[in-house]
């Protein structure tokens, strides 16, 4: 199955989770949030399953003004 | 005397917010941050980086300060908002500085959708730090939206013009019902300083300390400049005169 995850595409296993992804994606547990197809995903809601062509965005924090 | 900042039943042991973009790497953020005896810096959210090493959160926990989550880089009310909710659930805090930018040249905030977003992310229970032009309607309407304090800039973000209409300033102060914070635009100590003296709050530093040769001696500087600054306003200064006033009586001048 193909998502894009932070703008870059990535082939991932068919009923993946977006918990799935965040692991795959960030080493960190906490500190975390994501974004699919624009809207947030409340950690409790990490247990979705991905589907065809979803949008995932995994954001940490960085230095900032 | 006990002069504390207080927003949101939070006490800040500074009148100092220290930003953490520009520096260097995370150690000399560390020390800048200790430097400075801020108790509150800002963080923005991006995309995981797979060639960090370590997080400013790491940073954060060993400073013992709090994190006032940004939303720097948005362009729209709804991103904005979105990028508050997403702040939440990553950083567990309900305070966002929020920042809605109208254009990549200036990086001014757009007004418009700097109150369209303000009024939203207070109705869904965040303290909400606007990132404001020097406008005192603009800052009283974000106060009666019920923001806890408003952050004008003394000039455009980075540009260390410092501030660049202190009337300006000086009127959102008086007129104030929640705290001002100077953000934006100091590119010294005494920029700092004189946002104290015209009544604001606290100050918020980010380039002017992490940008600059020495960024733990430039975090030094800013703090005493925000504490200089702060006990001037207190203390009320002279009203400026066209003409000299001795301040060495001449009563008892020997006859010479």
């Amino acid at each position: 199955m193909n998502v894009t995850v932070n703008g870059r595409p990535r082939e991932i296993a068919p009923e993946s989770t977006v918990a799935d992804v965040v692991r795959q994606t960030s080493t960190e547990d906490r500190g975390i949030a994501v974004a699919l197809n624009g809207e947030v995903v409340p950690r409790a809601d990490w247990t979705t399953t991905l589907r065809e062509a979803d949008r995932v965005e995994v954001l940490v924090a960085s230095q900032g003004g | 005397m006990a002069d504390d900042l207080a927003v949101d039943g939070v006490t800040l042991p500074s009148r100092l917010i220290l930003g953490t973009g520009g520096a260097a790497n995370h150690a000399i953020a560390e020390a800048a941050i200790r430097a400075s005896g801020t108790g509150l810096v800002t963080v923005a959210l991006r995309r995981v980086d797979p060639n960090a090493s370590g997080s400013i959160l790491d940073v954060v926990e060993r400073c013992g300060v709090r994190l006032l989550p940004n939303t720097a880089g948005c362009f729209t009310a709804s991103q904005a908002i979105r990028t508050a909710h997403l702040a939440r659930e990553a950083f567990g805090t309900n305070w966002v500085k929020l920042e809605v930018i109208g254009d990549e040249r200036t990086l001014l905030p757009d007004p418009v959708e700097l109150l369209a977003a303000a009024e939203k992310l207070v109705a869904d229970g965040f303290t909400v730090w606007p990132y404001t032009n020097d406008d005192p309607i603009l800052a009283r309407r974000l106060a009666d939206a019920g923001c806890a304090v408003v952050m004008p800039l003394g000039s455009p973000i980075g540009t260390g013009l410092g501030i660049r209409n202190p009337h300006n300033i000086a009127l959102i102060t008086e007129a104030a019902t929640v705290p001002v914070i100077l953000d934006a635009g100091v590119g010294t100590a005494s920029d700092a300083a004189l946002a104290m003296e015209l009544g604001c709050s606290g100050v918020l530093v980010a380039s002017a300390v992490t940008r600059v040769a020495e960024p733990v001696a430039m975090a030094e500087a800013m703090c005493l400049a925000v504490r200089a600054g702060r006990l001037a306003r207190l203390a009320g200064r002279i009203p400026k005169r066209h003409h000299a006033e001795a301040s060495t009586a001449f009563e008892g001048m020997a006859d010479l």
